[in-house]
């Protein structure tokens, strides 16, 4: 984050220590799941430089949780990299949803692109104005990029594990996403987009491969297409609370 | 694990998200497009509860997580604050894990 960024940002600093704690909370459990993933790469016989430029290249967990699985049960490049690059195909759907509050010069975008993963588009699109969701992108993201890359550095060098169901911190994701697409489903269309979009998810899971239901849930926008009847229906800028 | 994986996965999650921000979110957007992409986190937030919440792989299953996750959504609609939606779900789920 550059110092104008802070300085641009008129957002109260109550509602910033908000946004802080939210980024500090899902950058613990992030740390925790990098230190699984960093395990994950050694026991499918990769080293920690496989680990560690992964995580800092790649930098979006289900692809890359997604490919060792893969090569950890016998898979073969191609089939590693194929389930991966359906589970990363969405971001590029995020890209376009955050693309009109990134703002900047072209390096500056080139950044914001490789933070542009699940969690930074909801703690972004969940904050009320402009300014906020920026702010809560690059701190998102900067916090998330850090414990990641920590967590999966110290996961490959100990090699050894912790389960991390048997803290929930797998239930830690469905729990902030809860409360980050409350505020989105408090209007008719988003409401209406949020239950398709589920609905088509839960009926692909069994017949798809994973990553698609996700990528197929994104269908659920095209609700977004016909213009509005009730032009207070469709917030665009700050959703109602 | 072989770096041809490894640097072709990097290659191919960065172009997804550079096509996305980049290459077609720096031109200006129809309209219709942009009232879309407004819907685009109540759309794609709500299929990874689900399938954080239910899938194994390509299984649904019920376990603990969705108690887990029924009590964040009490607890955010309560506006509780987010870090406290996040570990009471995961205390949940972690609870009920230790007594099945």
């Amino acid at each position: 984050m550059t110092s104008s960024d802070v300085a641009d940002d008129a957002s109260s600093p109550a509602n910033r220590r908000e946004i802080l704690s939210a980024a500090f909370t899902l950058s613990a459990a992030i740390g925790v799941i990098g230190f699984v993933f960093g395990v994950g790469v050694i026991s499918a016989g990769g080293t920690v430089a496989h680990a560690c430029v992964m995580s800092l290249l790649v930098f979006t967990g289900a692809s890359q949780f997604s490919a060792v699985s893969v090569i950890a049960s016998g898979g073969t490049t191609g089939a590693a990299l194929g389930g991966a690059m359906l589970l990363a195909a969405r971001n590029t759907v995020y890209g376009l949803a955050m693309s009109r509050y990134i703002e900047g010069s072209l390096p500056k975008r080139l950044v914001a692109a490789q933070l542009t993963i699940d969690e930074t588009t909801a703690m972004a699109t969940a904050q009320d104005r402009p300014e906020e969701k920026r702010y809560a992108f690059w701190a998102t993201g900067i916090a998330l990029f850090l414990c990641w890359n920590t967590g999966g550095l110290i996961g490959a060098l100990v090699g050894g594990s912790i389960n991390p169901e048997t803290y929930g911190l797998d239930v830690a994701f469905p729990a902030a996403y809860v409360a980050m697409v409350l505020p989105h489903l408090r209007h008719r269309r988003g409401l209406i987009a949020g239950a398709l979009g589920a609905a088509i998810c839960v009926v692909l899971i069994p017949f798809t491969p994973v990553g698609v239901p996700i990528l197929c849930a994104a269908a659920a926008i095209l609700v977004g297409l016909p213009p509005p009847a009730d032009p207070d229906d469709i917030p665009t800028e700050g959703l109602p609370r | 694990m072989t770096w041809t994986l490894v640097l072709w996965l990097a290659a191919g999650a960065y172009a997804f998200k550079f096509l996305g921000l980049v290459v077609i979110g720096s031109r200006p957007l129809p309209s219709p497009l942009e009232r879309c992409l407004d819907l685009v986190p109540a759309a794609l937030l709500s299929a990874l509860v689900i399938t954080n919440t239910f899938a194994i792989g390509k299984d649904l299953v019920i376990d603990a997580r969705l108690a887990g996750v029924a009590v964040a959504i009490v607890a955010a609609s309560r506006r509780a604050p987010f870090v406290v939606v996040v570990f009471l779900a995961a205390a949940t789920t972690a609870l009920l894990r230790q007594v099945t």
